[in-house]
């Protein structure tokens, strides 16, 4: 019973870590637009998503062969870095930056506009479990 | 709190970036400069930049900062420009000024202009959001 209280909150709460972890990924690319050679990087977040909530094919887990082994989750701590995909250039740089300062600059304002939607679906889901506690 | 991080992220691009409006000041100062404190003509410099992982953990590609790794001097020969009166002019009656391209430093200080006024908006986003996320479930 209390399960079904806390698991939408949970798939909440993963897709929040994501997005922050999206958005240090982008902050980090911004950062480095000037890097000769850096590699822009960019998550997929449905993929991550899935793997981090469970959902569809099971992430890689830790091996349970002895008693005393924790079934830890990969992407329980943060993000695998196999989930990471290296963004395509849209054009050519004499330095081999593959930054695109466009597209990140508008993936970095799409990723904090759905961070605070997240934000929202929890402070609604709370209010609402709260509000079904109180039976007013 | 994962998005802490970008404050030293950012950060460490917005000093990266200040430094190379730093040397590019110093470009721009010195176009007409004749002789430095060494003798020589004034050599345009150039800053290098390099990422710096700044994850928890060390191989964490998810927060790379910046870091400047050297500044160079550009080697090529300076203007000369014959004015024989001139009390710095060589034996043929020219003057070597320094190497610096005022239209290329121009450019260079836009850029990094721009990028400063980028990372600071990162920085503000993330902190709108970090503050909004503190008030979450009120």
């Amino acid at each position: 019973m209390l399960n079904r209280l806390t698991d939408t909150l949970d798939f909440q709460a993963q897709a929040l870590s994501l997005r922050s972890e999206r958005q240090r990924l982008i902050a980090s690319n911004i950062a480095n637009a000037d890097t000769p050679g850096y590699v822009a990087r960019d998550m997929d977040f449905a993929q991550a998503l899935r793997d981090a909530t469970g959902a569809g094919q099971p992430a890689a887990t830790l091996a349970v062969s002895q008693p005393g082994h924790l079934g830890g989750n990969a992407a329980a701590g943060g993000v695998s870095v196999s989930t990471l995909k290296y963004a395509a250039p849209s054009q050519t740089n004499l330095d081999s930056n593959s930054v695109d300062m466009d597209r990140e600059r508008a993936s970095f304002a799409e990723n904090a506009v759905k961070y605070e939607a997240t934000l929202r679906f929890i402070g609604a889901n709370v209010k609402t479990t709260l509000s079904a506690i109180t039976g007013q | 709190m994962s998005m802490l991080n970008i404050f030293n992220v950012s950060g460490s691009a917005v000093s990266a970036q200040s430094q190379r409006l730093n040397v590019v000041a110093s470009n721009l100062a010195n176009v007409d400069t004749v002789a430095g404190p060494d003798g020589q003509a004034y050599k345009a410099r150039q800053v290098t930049f390099q990422t710096q992982l700044m994850g928890a953990t060390p191989n964490d590609p998810t927060s790379a900062g910046v870091v400047v790794s050297n500044v160079t001097e550009d080697q090529t020969a300076g203007r000369k420009v014959l004015d024989p009166k001139n009390p710095s002019a060589d034996a043929d009656g020219y003057v070597t000024y320094s190497n610096v391209n005022a239209v290329e430093e121009m450019v260079n200080m836009i850029s990094a202009s721009r990028s400063y006024q980028n990372n600071i908006e990162v920085m503000n986003t993330a902190k709108s959001l970090l503050l909004k996320t503190i008030q979450m479930g009120q």
